[in-house]
Parts: C-alpha cells; sequence; structure tokens
C-alpha cells in the first residue's frame, strides 16, 4: 500500500519562501496571486495493513514538525 | 567538568566547540550518534553547529532520532546540562528540549557574518559571566535561524526570564528578535550564534570565552 502525506505550515505561521514564490510569480506578470504556501508531499510504500494511526505515529514523530506544521494522510 | 560533544554525520563546529571547552578548562570527549550512551559523570553536552544529514526533511529533524540524542534528552531530564549551538538549536528544538521552530531566515539568504547580540539575562550557568543588558559579538552562519513559538509560549519565555539572548539588529526574522533561549530548569540553552566561534584573538574576537568559563566556574565552585 501507498500513502502521502502532505505537510504544510500552520495557517500563521509566515513562511518565506512561499512569499517569495509569490513575488516572484508577480514579476512574471501573473496578476491576482494572493498568496502561495509552499509545503511537502512525502510519499510512502508501506507494508500492506499499515494503519492509519501507524501513520498518523509517523507524522507526529518525525515526518512533521507539529511546533510549526499541520499534516494531512492520504492512503492511495 | 566533564563535557560531551555529540558528533553526528554533517556536524562542522564538534571540533571548534572541544577546543572552547578544553581552552576554559572542561574535561571533553566526543561522543558519536550512534552510541546510545553518554560516558560516565558526564556533566554537560554539547551539541554543536553543522548540517546534520544534510538537514534533510528539517534541521536537526534526523539527528533528534538518533540512539544518542535519547541519552541527551534523558541528560536533561535528570538536571544536566546542554548547550545546543546553532545546528544544536535546531535539534535540541526537535527533541522537545526547547520550545519553539527555527524557520528558515525572513529574507531567505544564508547569513555569514558576527552580529551584536544583547546579553538578556545573567541568571544562567551559561550567562553569569556577562551582566544583563552587555552586548557581545559572535558570528551567526545559518539559512535556518528564525526562531518562531507562539505567543503564550512567547508569553512564558518572557514571563520567566528564559530569552538568553537577542540580536541588536535581527539578521533573521526571529520573534522577538530571539537568538538563545533557556529551558525551564535553566540548564538546557540553545542559541543560532556561535560562541565557540568567539573565544581566539585570531579568530576575530573574544566575547565568548565568558560563556565556556562561566559555566566551568560552576561546576568548580558546585
Amino acid at each position: 500500500m501507498k500513502a502521502r502525506v502532505h505537510v504544510m505550515l500552520k495557517t500563521g505561521v509566515l513562511d518565506p519562501q512561499g512569499e517569495a514564490v509569490r513575488h516572484a510569480l508577480g514579476t512574471l506578470g501573473f496578476d491576482g496571486v494572493n498568496g502561495v504556501r509552499q509545503g511537502k508531499v512525502i510519499e510512502l510504500d508501506l507494508a500492506d495493513g499499515t494503519s492509519e494511526a501507524t501513520i498518523g505515529e509517523m507524522c507526529e514523530k518525525l515526518l512533521a514538525n507539529t511546533v510549526i506544521e499541520s499534516y494531512r494522510v492520504e492512503v492511495l | 567538568m566533564r563535557a560531551a560533544v555529540i558528533v553526528f554525520p554533517g556536524s562542522n563546529c564538534d571540533r571548534d566547540m572541544a577546543v572552547a571547552l578544553k581552552a576554559a578548562g572542561a574535561d571533553v570527549s566526543m561522543v558519536w550518534h550512534k552510541d546510545a550512551s553518554l560516558p560516565d559523570n558526564v556533566d554537560l553536552v554539547a551539541v554543536p553547529g553543522g548540517f546534520s544529514f544534510g538537514d534533510y526533511l528539517r534541521c536537526g529533524a534526523i539527528a533528534a532520532q538518533s540512539p544518542i540524542c535519547k541519552a541527551v534528552v534523558t541528560h536533561a531530564a535528570r538536571g544536566g546540562y546542554v548547550l545546543g549551538v546553532c545546528n544544536g538549536f535546531q535539534v535540541l528544538t526537535e527533541t522537545g528540549l526547547l520550545p519553539g521552530a527555527l524557520m528558515r531566515n525572513a529574507n531567505l539568504k544564508f547569513i555569514c557574518k558576527t552580529v551584536e547580540l544583547k546579553v538578556e539575562t545573567s541568571a544562567s550557568a551559561y550567562t553569569e559571566g556577562y551582566n544583563a543588558g552587555d552586548t557581545v559579538g559572535y558570528p551567526v552562519a545559518h539559512h535556518d535561524g528564525n526562531y518562531t513559538v507562539d505567543d503564550a509560549t512567547l508569553a512564558t519565555l518572557k514571563g520567566d526570564d528564559r530569552i538568553a539572548f537577542t540580536y541588536t539588529d535581527n539578521p533573521n526574522g526571529s520573534v522577538a528578535d530571539i537568538a538563545g533561549v533557556l529551558s525551564e530548569n535553566r540548564r538546557v540553552l540553545g542559541m543560532m550564534p556561535h560562541p565557540e566561534r568567539a573565544v581566539d584573538a585570531g579568530h576575530g574576537g573574544t566575547d565568548g570565552q565568558a560563556l565556556f568559563r562561566g559555566l566551568i566556574a560552576q561546576f568548580a565552585s558546585a
């Protein structure tokens, strides 16, 4: 089985990289980009039957820093 | 005083840290990240700067899961001293020994220069060699030194006098200009600037000496 973990900075945490990307899009002439948030996508190739709870534990312990990041698990 | 300097793959300030500690009178041993325990009777663990595990995933995240870090957390839990500098600070936040997190610098640039810091408190073994309000020059060299912490924790840090150092001219966007913070028991210090790079006049300054001397004096008098 495979799972995809999306890690994003929490709402309210300033994202300097997303801000730089937003600025660059404006420079390229794309108007109306009101905000950009940049995150990570982590794909896990897992033994069949791995529970969502276990994947959640992986996120809590390592994949996301829950001080500043939130995560979402998508089982594929 | 017995000190241990942790070495991860990618550490690059480990030997500077050992030199600074030895110069101040400590008995120093180097400890590899795969070791599961610290040498006996270690008083201080220093987690040095560098780019442990290539900064993969997040700065300090992989190092924080290494076997030695479990021993460091245990050492801190029983009242041991821990000093984390630069990448070491990032590792300490990832282990949960210190609150907050270090994000990409606000201007997105790697910053490598000597910065001026204000000593915010002299009430710790690390800063008792200074007076609160003193300004010192320490080098910084980091890409991810933008300290962030939620408002409630920031209020606690301020209220409990746990902000050890602030930048007088914030280079990286850190909240409240924070350059270094102390744990609740004031025995764990994490900071982005490098005191160990400011102990030799030949390297541009000696403002860091008082940190190491003060720390070691603490043990001499104990």
